[in-house]
């Protein structure tokens, strides 16, 4: 039988914490190259801010236009996340416990839209439902002279929402198939009614899971340019790309970056203080039990019903956009862009980022959940520095850096691989960190007192029990770095073009046939590891 | 259970073995480009042009000079930046951007060199950096495109200023996201001063402009009657005119100095810390040469800016359009254009 303590305080010492002592000097090292990494962005916008002077600077982070910036942007990655979450965690629990038609199919589609780049669907949007797009058209024969504005606020929100949520679903996915049963069955017993037992047993015990989704979530939102600029709203990192883009200030745009990390530290504190101690792994790896398949009833149908509409807005409608936009070109004799050599360079990118990031990740979740403490937090918290900064400003501070100290590796795929480790390893790291949490410490205390150094425990012991975690996180960062964009375009090699490059230099110059068969071949090949992992989870 | 995990390794080891096979093969096809890491070839060129666009002049090049080349593509101003951040240790050899604000910045921090009298003189005033260290490739105008259908050439006012009036109303297609709308509106704030700029604006958003994403979705619909006129650069008809002769859409002129007639252009520079001086000289000769000229007149329909070629018939030459009234380089106040277009609720 597993038991799974709540965030509720248990009389009985936590296990956990037995196995927290001092880390092995090498585990620290290795943490504090990663966290060293990881901050070079920042130190790139130290440098280009100090050129303002201090005075100037404040006067930038304190403007009126940064106040409205930060608002804005605020509510959107709070809005984005409360709807992800709201929309992920029934989800999760109705894809794994109950007898849902086609189930096993839900599970794979309902995590596919993370698969689409918001700069791809942020286009389909607009082609389909904007002002004179495809739905516009069907409506008015019936007399809709037109819809309400995608732009601003609302589409950025939707966009955001349907091609974030999956990160939220992934990892509370993983959470309901650990939970024990037992706890809802005795919550039931002592005359809980069901919505009660959901309340006040399953949702804390989902807690981390949806912490760590949410996390995600509103930090990648902070960073997203794709979804802001084609739906135009005013958000803080669009506001860093007119600096560049209009006229080429680094420094106030260093400026704004800087807020930027400021606004992350203060959401980090808050996820880190909301992070109740408390145990999530199982006592006895043996014996866990499959909970029971929960009846729909009269609400199977109507569940099926609107999952169908889910995939409808955030699979379909994009993938028909992109599609017709496929036909029209073959209509006008297109050239088909698409080569061997595209799909081998993205994937080439793509898997180099996602093992790097792992290996990058691992010694900071050992860090974090093993020896806890300062250093563990401190190291952790460096690593979010980049994921929530837009990928341009993390692209430019490597520029900076890999041209003026590493010449020798700069434009090669070492860099471009580090700039993927940089941004996205915060992927890895949360789902390295949720299966480590579920491993017994008292696991690995036997294997030292069988006599095993703590490398071949790591490699014997710890490792194959995170595998899941591993391959989990792995698969997020390679989906990720196969549409990351502004790294990509300034540290790739030169001529080393990808789908995501593609995809950009068409849709560019408004050439949307030519885009679509690499887009296409983008959403197809970065769900395939996600669609392998996820139909290899247990049934239940 | 085992298995798809191993099949995911597996696919990922295949992976990197086929990519690194298959970045040998390029190699082999494409000699001096052999070292896929960078830094080989004889010139680097970090283009902010489309490789749509520019990619066939540039093989063009490769097989006249016999000079391979490697190109950087990305959009002009990002890659503006990274040169401003490589500093001293960029590989590139040449700049090849699509707006003159960019390469001015790059002339600012002195990173580009001084190009020769025989290249500048090629180029008229006002398509070239004052201290000559970047020169005009080609030059685009904007336009007002017109459903020809609807609307005469005499239906319309000789200035931009005029569309104000409100038998516009309800008329008027813009795409007021696009770079060179903005860079248009930065010219008006220029000529017409900020109080003149507003204004105008105001006057044309109280006649219901219709605002699409991109100059080619303006022309579609222009050309569809969704509207009668349209506000974007010349070029992006005569591609339809190319494929339709009877597409049903005009480009009106502005000359005399109207802002609406505005010309901006792409051109190109040569970094001090070029590695390959020659080959990036010879680079930049070819885009000014009769043959590229043409490229740029007959494949992109821009204007020509080299003395002795003509624009194709039908599209705009120099003559027809304002020059040079605004500098190129007070064009950089992009940020200012960008405040006002947000204040007024455009973009």
């Amino acid at each position: 039988m597993q038991i799974v303590t709540a965030d509720r305080p248990v009389d009985r010492p936590d296990p956990a914490r037995r196995a927290r002592r001092r880390p092995t000097p090498g585990l620290a090292l290795g943490g504090l190259a990663v966290a060293a990494v990881a901050l070079l962005p920042l130190a790139y916008l130290l440098v280009r801010s100090s050129e303002v002077g201090l005075d100037r600077a404040l006067d930038i982070a304190t403007s009126e236009r940064v106040r409205g910036l930060l608002w804005r942007t605020g509510l959107l990655a709070v809005s984005v996340t409360v709807a992800a979450a709201a929309i992920a965690v029934p989800v999760a629990w109705i894809t794994v416990r109950t007898d849902l038609p086609l189930r096993r199919f839900w599970v794979v589609a309902t995590a596919l839209p993370l698969a689409i780049p918001t700069y791809v669907g942020g286009y389909a949007f607009v082609g389909a439902l904007g002002p004179r797009g495809i739905l516009q058209g069907w409506l008015e024969p019936l007399g809709v002279e037109s819809l309400p504005s995608l732009y601003g606020f609302w589409g950025a929100w939707l966009v955001l929402t349907l091609f974030t949520y999956p990160y939220v679903l992934l990892t509370v996915r993983s959470a309901v198939r650990g939970l024990d049963p037992s706890l809802e069955e005795a919550s039931r017993t002592l005359g809980q009614g069901r919505w009660t037992t959901l309340r006040r047993v399953v949702l804390p015990q989902l807690r981390p899971s949806i912490l760590a989704g949410s996390l995600l979530v509103g930090l990648y939102t902070l960073s997203d340019f794709g979804a802001v600029s084609l739906l135009r709203f005013d958000s803080f990192t669009r506001a860093i790309f007119v600096q560049y883009r209009a006229s080429l200030d680094r420094s106030t745009a260093a400026v704004l970056g800087l807020v930027l990390v400021a606004v992350t530290l203060v959401v980090l504190g808050g996820e880190f203080a909301a992070r109740r101690s408390g145990s999530y792994h199982r006592l006895h790896a043996s014996g866990a039990r499959a909970a029971p398949v929960i009846a729909l009833g009269r609400w199977r149908w109507p569940t099926f019903g609107l999952l169908c509409a889910l995939l409808t807005v955030a699979l379909i409608i994009p993938l028909a956009v992109v599609g017709t936009w496929f036909l029209r070109g073959l209509d006008a004799g297109e050239p088909i862009r698409l080569t061997a050599t595209l799909a081998g360079n993205s994937l080439r990118a793509a898997t180099l980022g996602a093992l790097a990031s792992v290996a990058a990740a691992w010694p900071v979740a050992l860090l974090a959940v093993r020896r806890g403490g300062r250093l563990g937090r401190l190291v952790e918290g460096a690593c979010w520095v980049g994921h929530s900064l837009p990928g341009v400003v993390v692209a430019l501070a490597l520029v900076f850096f890999g041209a003026r100290v590493a010449p020798s590796i700069y434009q090669t795929h070492w860099l471009l691989t580090l700039a993927y480790v940089v941004l996205f390893l915060p992927q890895a790291l949360g789902a390295i960190r949720s299966s480590l949490l579920q491993i017994s410490p008292s696991l690995e205390e036997a294997s030292r007192l069988l006599g095993r150094g703590s490398l071949a425990t790591t490699f014997r012991v710890v490792i194959p029990l995170a595998r899941p975690g591993l391959l989990a996180g792995g698969s997020l960062v390679f989906l990720t770095c196969m549409k990351e964009l502004p790294a990509t375009l300034l540290l790739a090699p030169t001529g080393y073009p990808t789908l995501a490059t593609q995809v950009w230099s068409s849709t560019s110059e408004a050439f949307f046939a030519r885009a679509a068969l690499p887009a296409l071949a983008l959403v197809l090949l970065s769900s395939i590891p996600m669609a392998i992992l996820v139909l290899r989870e247990p049934d239940r | 259970m085992r298995r798809p995990a191993k099949l995911l390794m597996a696919i990922s080891a295949a992976t990197l073995l086929a990519s690194a096979c298959g970045s040998d093969d390029e190699g082999g096809a494409d000699p001096g480009a052999t070292d896929d890491d960078g830094g080989g070839g004889e010139l680097v060129v970090y283009s902010g042009r489309n490789e749509d666009l520019v990619g066939p002049l540039i093989e063009m090049f490769e097989e006249e000079s016999g000079i391979s080349v490697e190109v950087r593509y990305g959009d002009t101003a990002e890659m503006a930046a990274q040169i401003l951040e490589e500093g001293d240790n960029s590989p590139a050899d040449v700049f090849f951007g699509q707006d003159a604000g960019a390469l001015g910045a790059l002339a600012a921090d002195e990173l580009l060199t001084e190009l020769s009298d025989d290249q500048l003189g090629l180029v008229g005033d006002g398509l070239k950096d004052d201290e000559g260290r970047w020169v005009g490739t080609s030059a685009r105008a904007r336009v007002v495109v017109y459903n020809n259908e609807e609307l005469t050439e005499a239906d319309l006012p000789d200035s931009i200023l005029d569309f104000t009036d409100p038998k516009w109303k309800g008329r008027i297609g813009w795409a007021p996201t696009n770079g060179s709308f903005q860079a248009f509106i930065t010219a008006l704030r220029v000529i017409e001063g900020e109080d003149g700029a507003r204004a105008w604006l105001e006057g044309i958003q109280a006649n219901e402009p219709l605002a699409y994403d991109n100059n080619v979705a303006t022309v579609e619909a222009v050309a569809a009657g969704e509207v009668s006129v349209g506000f974007v650069n010349h070029y992006y008809l005569y591609q339809f005119l190319a494929e339709d002769p009877d597409y049903p859409a005009s480009n009106k002129l502005f000359g005399g100095g109207d802002a609406g007639g505005l010309v901006n252009v792409a051109g190109a520079g040569i970094l001090e810390t070029a590695d390959h001086v020659d080959a990036a000289n010879a680079f930049i000769d070819f885009l000014l040469s009769t043959e590229a000229q043409t490229y740029f007149a007959t494949e992109t329909y821009e204007i020509p800016v080299a003395d002795g070629v003509e624009p194709v018939e039908g599209v705009p030459t120099l003559d027809d359009v304002t020059l040079a009234t605004v500098d190129l380089n007070k064009l950089d106040d992009l940020a200012g254009t960008l405040e006002l277009l947000t204040d007024l609720g455009i973009v």
